[in-house]
């Protein structure tokens, strides 16, 4: 990565402060982009939100750091993370940002072969291509090199047949990245990464409704999908390995800085009182608020320390660890608020209960998934004593 | 780690080599009698040690290029007290080099600065804070009190713990020169040099073999120019001092935590039990896992907070009490794990784990607990 000199990196927050403002739709100030990623007809029908991400195509600030040819501005990590600040600093979002850009993409940018990079990652970069990730199956969870989805070499094409589970917004998805089997004899070695075309014949995909009432989870059926040879990525049984640094990129997005937490501290005023000394008036209630904010804190600085160390340009071992404290500091905030909020944290739907209520319940509950998706917390343990602690076994 | 210059980085290399060389943790040891007590007649530090720390520019870190020392800022000085936490390594160099010589360049006049700093940079002389007067830190309790007597003030009171207090050569009292215990006015910061007359030391015999002291105050003259800063009006600079003294002490104790980590790893990659090295089990894996996020956590607390100081940032009080109240956790888990871990070899005397779990509770106490980090980071920040 180029060192950036103190005045390149003033000119150019000067110069990324006026694009954005000229630029970002002032109707979008504000509204969580994950709102966009994870709804396709959201997004096809938000006006503004198109205009964005034409114009953030055009600049290729969507995913500053890729060459120009693959739909990038070809900048530094420090010029992306100049345009991040300042993007955050007007309550702007990336539309842009997908499972294509944090995960397929790096991805394909170390393993694929240029034809596969010129096919795909153009439109990641203008996210006129939604990705979803084929790797759980209802046998292989935790044990995801358990995966059994056969893919057979039909001599000009591979012959694809089996099930996937937990497939986020494989229902709204164009493509998929699919872990297969090529090899029954090997675990982990008999593994193969392919790129699949979610209209291909054969293909069909269920919603999944979760306790959150949420329906972005699928199950994905595989039956007898013809893949041109060329959507491989990498070598034939080379998909663990790729996979595993797939799963780095996620973890690493997983646990990015979450700039938009607001304080507990009001709402706590709110819903709680305050005693004589204007404290919230629970001491238990707030010592556990506290110290959960606090780690919260120490979490954030993590993230900076981490990329200030910048170790490697890429995600590495260490980030099973903050992925863990990660999950357990954002569940335990989860749990407080609706604590906080008390019966009115326990609604489901209707005017009695406020929208910021029926939120925090919702999110309350979607946060269960934290610790289990992307590896789940005790996965994430045994890779951190092993691979960063190098404890045996 | 932050990340370094070139300089600090031959810093931190010759101070990890130094420590492990001259103050590894048999050191400490030998500041213990048998029994797991303090050495009768120990000052609680190797004075040999001490002048060999000066001798290398340690005691000036932080001390302006005029009055002898580097000026090479806080997040310099702490590369240096992690690496004496690893070991435990016993000396006065947070008092002295950070807390005193903060307190000096927070609000000391030239003449002040010009007295006191030059010592303290090359090692002669060693300074701490006298500041607690009870079980726990509450500095607006302070009841020591200074009366006006002539030109000066008299101080009549007592003081306990104060850190490194028998081997000090100058305090920095806090006393009560108007209002009631309880106050945060009325506060008053004294440069007393501990050889006064009517000042009385005894020594603290403490789990941790260090010697820090009970003052005893019965009428100690102090002449006028001996108060550092506003007469009445030291709550601010009190907390000023006191933060930067946590933030020292949190660093310390990430370097306690970290090494107390390491070796309870090598422990769970050597020791064999039914049949296997019993770091290969899963719920053994699972505590080391944990206890490395914590650590994680830590560091970026305590290495923020250093680098506040350094760039004058205003959330440093809260950042302080952050990196304190985060290292009081962390190290309190890991090294009660560390005693744990190693099962009934880390109970004896013998094994390091008891050195390091009860310089882990001092440390804990020391400019402020957890617990009245936690309390004033929660005021700080509305709750």
């Amino acid at each position: 990565m180029a060192e950036m000199e103190p005045i390149d990196r003033e000119e150019f927050r000067q110069e990324a402060r006026a694009w954005l403002k000229a630029n970002f739709p002032p109707a979008l100030t504000n509204v969580p982009g994950l709102l966009f990623q994870g709804d396709a007809h959201a997004a096809a029908a938000n006006d503004d939100y198109q205009l964005w991400r034409q114009r953030m195509t055009d600049k290729g600030w969507g995913v500053p750091t890729w060459a120009p040819r693959y739909g990038g501005a070809g900048l530094t990590e420090a010029h992306g993370k100049i345009i991040g600040e300042e993007l955050a600093a007007i309550g702007g979002f990336n539309p842009i940002r997908s499972y294509g850009t944090m995960m397929l993409g790096p991805t394909l940018l170390e393993y694929g072969d240029e034809a596969q990079k010129l096919e795909h990652l153009p439109f990641i970069a203008s996210h006129e291509r939604r990705w979803c990730q084929g790797f759980s199956e209802p046998g292989a969870g935790s044990d995801l090199a358990a995966l059994q989805t056969k893919c057979i070499d039909m001599g000009d094409h591979w012959l694809v047949s089996g099930q996937k589970i937990w497939t986020s917004g494989a229902d709204q998805a164009d493509w998929c990245f699919v872990l297969v089997r090529t090899d029954t004899e090997r675990k982990q070695g008999g593994i193969s990464f392919l790129l699949v075309d979610m209209q291909s014949e054969g293909i069909e995909a269920r919603p999944i409704v979760l306790i959150s009432g949420s329906t972005h989870f699928c199950e994905v059926f595989f039956n007898d999908v013809k893949v041109p040879k060329g959507n491989l990525v990498g070598e034939v049984n080379q998909g663990w390995t790729i996979a595993k640094r797939l799963l780095q990129f996620e973890r690493n997005s997983l646990s990015e800085v979450k700039a938009d937490i607001t304080p507990l501290a009001p709402l706590a005023h709110d819903y709680l009182g305050t005693d004589a000394l204007g404290r919230v008036d629970s001491p238990d209630l707030r010592a556990r608020m506290v110290r959960n904010a606090m780690r919260h804190e120490a979490y954030m600085a993590t993230v900076r320390r981490l990329a200030a160390e910048g170790k490697n340009g890429g995600p590495s071992h260490g980030v099973s660890a903050l992925k863990n404290l990660w999950s357990g500091i954002i569940q335990e905030r989860a749990e407080l608020l609706v604590e906080i909020m008390g019966a009115y944290g326990l609604g489901w739907a209707g005017d009695p209960y406020s929208a910021a209520e029926k939120e925090a319940t919702r999110a309350w509950l979607h946060s269960k998934a934290f610790s289990i998706y992307g590896g789940s917390y005790e996965v994430q343990n045994n890779i951190t004593a092993k691979r960063t602690l190098g404890l045996p076994g | 780690m932050a990340v370094l210059n070139e300089e600090q980085t031959m810093l931190k290399d010759m101070a990890s080599q130094w420590v492990r060389d001259r103050l590894p943790v048999t050191a400490l040891r030998g500041l213990y009698d048998h029994g797991g007590g303090g050495l009768s007649g120990s000052d609680g530090y190797d004075a040999e040690a001490w002048a060999e720390m000066a001798q290398m520019g340690w005691c000036g870190i932080i001390v302006p290029e005029a009055h002898g020392g580097a000026d090479f800022g806080y997040l310099s000085l702490g590369l240096v007290i992690e690496e004496l936490g690893r070991t435990l390594a016993a000396s006065p160099l947070i008092s002295s080099a950070l807390v005193a010589a903060s307190a000096l360049r927070l609000a000391g006049t030239q003449d002040q600065q010009a007295r006191w700093l030059p010592g303290i940079a090359d090692g002669s002389l060693i300074g701490t804070l006298a500041l607690d007067e009870g079980p726990h830190h509450a500095p607006e309790r302070t009841a020591l009190a200074a009366t006006a007597s002539g030109d000066g003030w008299t101080l009549s009171g007592t003081k306990r713990p104060v850190q490194d207090g028998m081997i000090a050569n100058l305090a920095i009292v806090a006393a009560r020169t108007s209002g009631a215990p309880g106050d945060r006015d009325g506060l008053t910061l004294f440069l007393v040099p501990t050889d006064s007359a009517g000042l009385e030391r005894q020594p603290l015999d403490q789990i941790d073999a260090r010697r820090p002291a009970l003052y005893r105050f019965e009428s100690v003259n102090i002449a006028v120019n001996d108060v550092l800063g506003e007469i009445g009006k030291a709550a601010d600079l009190i907390d000023a001092i006191r933060d930067r003294a946590a933030i020292g002490m949190a660093t310390e104790m990430l370097g306690s935590a970290t090494q107390a980590f390491d070796i309870t790893l090598d422990y769970l990659k050597t020791r064999v039990q039914f049949g296997a090295i019993i770091g290969s089990f899963q719920a053994l894996q699972h505590r080391a896992a944990e206890l490395f996020g914590e650590l994680q956590l830590t560091r970026s607390a305590v290495e923020t907070a250093l680098a506040a100081i350094d760039a004058d940032d205003p959330a440093l009080p809260a950042l302080a009490s952050l990196a304190k109240a985060i290292a009081g956790e962390t190290l309190h888990r890991i090294s009660s794990q560390m005693v744990q871990l190693h099962g009934g070899i880390g109970m004896t005397h013998e094994h390091d784990a008891g050195l390091y779990l009860k310089r882990a509770r001092v440390a804990e106490q020391c400019h402020g607990s957890t617990a009245w980090h936690r309390e004033r980071w929660a005021r700080l920040n509305g709750y």
